[in-house]
């Protein structure tokens, strides 16, 4: 398949693998301790452990999987909110396909679904807009969730929605924005990387320039980069590279696709339906300042907020659920006390689980190659 | 195949501008009208005998026979490349076939939603007499059943299939052994992508048609020939992951797939990126998944090869003896990953 299989060459990623080793070995502290390198997004942790990523790279090198997977960050008391929009009698609830079996207190809108109330998975919000034009008697609620790589899409939908005076359909806002969520991660106590791998899909957006803090503030280096397995490979050689040159940049590897200064006309739009809350409430690791965005008042009739009332409690995770700390590459996935014993894909107890995009999920479906059969069977 | 062109014609020249009603399935006239002069003239009847209520067949004079049963509840009825009669046939006919048993009798258990367009319902039933005539299987039994509208989805269908397994023929998950090959008759994840192509739910547009067939010729060929079959298994809900999968833990061995030799259409490919899809779990409608000796697999690969429902056949993976109970992938970038059982329904990413 043309521009998929150039970036999945198996022979120059071995090449990229012996430069990177070769490079690494000039690095002291690479000696002391392996480097770490967090991939923020969702889509990287996916790559990675598709094409096996980490079976290329030397030992001195160690990726910590971030929060940028949106569904893994959704707090339960969030999913309590959507399934009490969802049971209310004339809606249809619709939202993407993974957000769907993510574990509220109680059950998840798959449940919900089940048992009887009208969830629907759609591919796009202007689908869910579609299905409100097609139902003006129901009411139709779109579960808006992600970064600012499906932010526009969201907005873009609602700027239809009010010039079509769709009345019959709203949005629960719960997109989030990740420039905060990093600057938190830095500020941690137990804050040890020593470099970004950028979200490459959110950096279309928003472009380059945001990160700049990164480099200036807190001396990390960053590269924005593509979610091919070459992609990977190449960002993470020229991390390597800024910390062997004692350099200290953002820098862009997925140049064909993110400009430096982002996308204009889905950044206008955004601006135009969204500002930024106070705080949000982020699973595993508590609430952000400045993290999270809403529907300003323009736009208000299309609110889910505002037109129906939900219970909006904060409820905490399991105790012994380590999401935190997983999520934050404090601990591994293996290493929490819930994995693969009582928090597994069929029985997720944490949203880490959930998505193939959560470091739990892909560690527990893509790990372990060498597990004795008689765990397998007993699964 | 003509005749049963003709026969449709007929009757939806007859019966076009007619719906099925709940009388059609109340035991009384217009249930009989529906049996004698619709459904019947497709499937005919095994003997001149009248009508009873159960199908009487001859004893096989060797063997054993073979009996499974499956319910068709597909949406839509209608899709690129078949249909739910297509494959209310060839489904069953493949869970007895993969036996290596000859497939000679179905039932057939219809569900009919009030309200289904007569026309609609003899396409269907023109579907499954000419699947029945393709796979050299005669419909003997059968029951019509309507229910009120929103009781089921248009139609429902079920079929039972009895065949006969040849003395000797034992090929099961048990004699699966290290340094196995195993073969796959063709491109994975056809009929998955043309499903989803007919829902219409995204907007894109796929040539991509159902691979739904009866496997039994491509199997009897083999048999005929004297492959010795270790295991054989139709690739259908879940995909070629999950056929391996069972082989892997079934037979308590390892299963390690070579990427690059999985046939697949550039185009179901191309399904696959945007959507975030794995062919491996794609559904298929008309592939067998067989474990041979590695001594017998190339001979085994040609013949498949002349058959025209293996021009695409492939040695896709070989039985290891590390990772015991697991299937992991070599893939063409020269990485390992585990291809572990589905979880739920494949979802699309979202980012």
């Amino acid at each position: 398949m043309k521009y998929v299989d150039e970036f999945r060459n198996g022979k120059q990623a071995q090449a990229i693998a012996k430069r990177i080793a070769e490079l690494v070995k000039t690095l002291q502290v690479s000696k002391q301790r392996p480097l770490q390198f967090m991939e923020v997004c969702g889509g990287h942790t996916h790559s990675i452990f598709r094409y096996g990523l980490a079976q290329f790279l030397p030992e001195e090198i160690e990726f910590v999987h971030g929060p940028g997977c949106p569904v893994c960050v959704l707090p339960m008391g969030v999913v309590d909110d959507c399934i009490s929009i969802a049971e209310q009698p004339g809606v249809i609830f619709t939202t993407f396909g993974d957000a769907m079996r993510v574990p509220g207190s109680k059950k998840s809108l798959l449940q919900a679904k089940a048992e009887g109330h009208d969830v629907r998975m759609v591919y796009s919000p202007l689908d869910a807009l579609q299905i409100a034009k097609q139902n003006p008697q129901r009411e139709v609620v779109f579960f808006g969730l992600g970064f600012e790589t499906t932010m526009p899409s969201t907005a873009l939908t609602l700027q239809q929605a009010a010039k079509e005076q769709v009345k019959n359909f709203s949005l629960f806002c719960n997109h989030i924005t990740i420039i905060p969520t990093i600057k938190a991660m830095l500020d941690s106590p137990d804050m040890r990387l020593d470099g970004f791998l950028g979200p490459g899909h959110v950096s279309m957006v928003i472009g380059s320039q945001p990160y700049e803090f990164i480099s200036r503030d807190y001396h990390r280096p960053l590269v924005i980069a593509g979610f091919e397995p070459l992609d990977i490979l190449q960002s993470v050689y020229m991390l390597v590279k800024q910390l062997v040159d004692g350099r200290c940049e953002i820098e862009n590897q997925y140049e064909r696709i993110v400009p430096q200064m982002g996308n204009e006309v889905a950044l206008r739009s955004i601006g135009d339906v969204f500002e930024l809350r106070e705080f949000f409430e982020w699973r595993g690791m508590g609430s952000i300042d400045h993290s999270g965005v809403r529907i300003r008042e323009k736009y208000a009739d299309f609110d889910a907020e505002r037109k129906f009332s939900m219970p909006r409690l904060k409820i905490a995770d399991p105790d012994a659920a380590q999401c935190g700390e997983v999520v934050t590459g404090v601990i591994k996935p293996e290493q929490c006390k819930l994995f693969g014993k009582s928090c597994t894909p069929q029985t997720p107890i944490g949203a880490l689980m959930v998505s193939t995009e959560g470091a739990c999920a892909a560690h527990y479906h893509y790990g372990q190659i060498e597990i004795p059969l008689s765990q397998v069977v007993s699964r | 195949m003509k005749s049963i062109e003709n026969l449709k014609q007929t009757l939806i020249g007859r019966f076009g501008d007619q719906v099925i009603t709940l009388a059609h399935g109340s035991g009384g006239k217009a249930m009989q009208q529906l049996i004698d002069e619709v459904i019947l003239p497709f499937f005919g009847k095994p003997s001149d005998s009248p009508l009873e209520d159960q199908a009487r067949l001859p004893l096989p004079q060797s063997g054993r026979l073979c009996m499974t049963t499956d319910s068709y509840v597909v949406t839509p009825i209608r899709f690129p490349g078949s249909s739910i009669g297509h494959l209310a046939i060839n489904g069953t006919v493949n869970d007895l076939a993969v036996s290596g048993a000859q497939p000679l009798y179905l039932s057939c258990g219809l569900i009919i939603e009030e309200g289904l367009a007569f026309a609609e319902l003899i396409e269907i039933l023109a579907d499954m007499a000419v699947a029945a005539q393709a796979a050299d299987v005669q419909i003997v039994t059968g029951d019509t059943k309507v229910v009120d509208r929103g009781s089921c989805d248009k139609l429902f269908i079920n079929t039972a299939g009895v065949g006969v397994l040849a003395v000797g023929m034992d090929s099961g998950i048990t004699h699966i052994q290290t340094g196995d090959k195993v073969l796959i008759n063709g491109d994975i994840g056809d009929h998955g992508v043309a499903i989803l192509a007919a829902r219409g739910e995204l907007a894109l547009e796929t040539t991509i048609e159902s691979d739904c067939a009866a496997l039994t010729t491509l199997i009897q060929l083999l048999l005929a020939e004297g492959i010795p079959v270790h295991a054989m298994r139709d690739v259908t809900r879940g995909g070629l992951a999950t056929v391996l999968n069972e082989y892997a833990q079934g037979a308590g061995v390892g299963i390690l797939i070579d990427e690059g030799q999985i046939p697949i259409k550039q185009e179901v490919r191309g399904v696959c990126e945007v959507l975030g899809l794995d062919p491996l779990y794609l559904a298929n409608e008309g592939k067998v998944a067989l474990v041979v000796p590695a001594d017998f697999a190339e001979q085994a690969l040609q013949l498949m090869r002349s058959h025209p429902s293996g021009i695409n056949a492939a040695m896709v993976a070989e039985v290891v003896d590390d990772h015991r109970g697991r299937v992991v992938m070599q893939s063409d970038f020269g990485g390992k990953r585990v291809v572990d059982m589905l979880v739920g329904e494949q979802l699309p990413r979202i980012c």
